[in-house]
């Protein structure tokens, strides 16, 4: 399978602070990427490095095969929404799809006009009057009309009321079946994205804690509750992410390839939202701040 | 054409909820053979999910032989899920009784013989996956 985008050793420093930290990251094509963290976690200084908006402190990072700061040609191959997903407050709608046709070799003009048709926005307003929801949906035709390979959104929700998030993502689902780009996105919410991610990458403090396919990790991770057990007792095949005692009881989510056959344990499968918690906060846990165990599931 | 629901809070794969939508409508005669589903395009379009899960829950109608892609038309329906299907649960909801009464009768609660149940079924997924 081919990467859209590969990351080797990656970071970013601002001052003595890392923004990014060796981040390795294999991200294959044709998926939809959920890129999970919370505020500062370095989502959006991954994505500016993906654009070529940043150039990396240290190791190195390529997209579609191509240095993102590369060439004219390189820009034209990717879309980019930035957080908040600015437009030009004084100018219509109509100049916005002028613009992005003047600006972009590949502008696809009978696609921003039918998005924006089906959008019903009128063309003579200005961008500034739009509200939240319609001001995402014109970001986003803007970067869906110049036909990228892949689309770079960072959390192009987050201020969207549930309505307008829903007819968002419907809106980019609908051009990843119709034309098949690669998408990544970015939320500190992992609900904005369990509908329609089926990569997922979990930042937190800088470094990346997990990455996979999301039916493969959900499939490899269990929540056991049972009677007391200590930790070091547990069958070496499986990994310990999260754990809780009392007195009398124990509960872990562990991660392993293979069956639960204790019958001591009752075994639930997790959630994304677990499963994201428990990454970050064992991240966050005092035995693992220095070297958080990286998960990849390939 | 049918029209999938989606149940966020039921914790069963998404794909998965698809197939047993179409499953279900087999099994009630809403689907028949020569039927067309909805194209991906217009699932993700109502749904907001990923294309791919469509694909997915498509392919694997298609290894059951139930659905067949036309290229460039679309899926549709080839098989029938076989109305011998009643007979078998009919038989087995016998013999689940005939069980249960048994399983009362040595003195176990409706816990007891949940936890049965799910430990049973999960062995034997286990086993089918591995």
């Amino acid at each position: 399978m081919t990467a859209v985008i590969e990351t080797n050793g990656l970071g970013k420093r601002y001052g003595r602070k890392w923004a990014l930290h060796d981040c390795t990251l294999t991200i294959p094509e044709g998926k939809v990427v959920g890129l999970v963290g919370p505020n500062g976690a370095g989502k959006t200084t991954l994505l500016h490095l993906a654009v070529g908006l940043l150039a990396p402190t240290s190791g190195s990072i390529t997209v579609l095969g191509g240095r993102p700061d590369d060439s004219s040609a390189q820009l034209a191959r990717v879309g980019f929404v930035a957080q908040d997903t600015p437009t030009y407050a004084g100018l219509s709608v109509a100049k916005h799809l002028r613009m992005g046709a003047y600006l972009n070799a590949s502008w696809d003009s009978e696609l921003a006009n039918s998005r924006i048709d089906q959008l019903s926005l009128d063309p003579r307003q200005k961008a500034g009057s739009l509200s939240g929801g319609q001001r995402a949906q014109l970001a986003l035709t803007l970067a869906i009309a110049k036909r990228p390979e892949i689309l770079l959104l960072d959390e192009p929700v987050a201020g969207l009321d549930p309505l307008a998030r829903r007819e968002f993502l419907q809106n980019l689902m609908e051009d990843v079946a119709v034309h098949g780009v690669s998408v990544v996105l970015s939320s500190h919410l992992i609900v904005d994205l369990e509908r329609v991610c089926d990569h997922l990458v979990v930042l937190f403090g800088s470094q990346v804690q997990l990455s996979g396919e999301v039916s493969a990790l959900l499939s490899s991770h269990y929540r056991l509750s049972g009677p007391r057990r200590e930790p070091s007792t547990m069958p070496s095949n499986q990994e310990i992410i999260e754990e809780s005692h009392t007195d009398r009881q124990s509960t872990f989510l562990v991660r392993t390839d293979d069956a639960i056959l204790d019958p001591a344990w009752t075994v639930k499968p997790v959630t994304l939202d677990d499963l994201v918690l428990a990454y970050m906060s064992q991240a966050r846990g005092p035995g693992h701040l220095q070297r958080p165990a990286l998960g990849v599931v390939s | 054409m049918i029209e999938f629901q989606l149940d966020t809070a039921s914790g069963v794969a998404t794909y998965l909820q698809l197939v047993q939508q179409v499953h279900q409508a087999l099994q009630l005669g809403i689907l028949e053979p020569g039927d067309q589903l909805p194209t991906a395009q217009q699932v993700v379009a109502k749904l907001a999910i990923n294309p791919n899960t469509v694909l997915k829950a498509y392919r694997d109608l298609e290894r059951e032989g139930l659905a067949r892609p036309r290229p460039g038309q679309g899926t549709f329906i080839v098989g029938t899920l076989a109305r011998s299907d009643r007979a078998a649960q009919e038989r087995f909801l016998a013999l689940m009784t005939a069980w249960l009464r048994e399983a009362r009768a040595a003195g176990l609660g409706p816990d007891d013989i949940e936890a049965i149940y799910r430990t049973a079924v999960r062995n034997s997924f286990a086993e089918g996956v591995a």
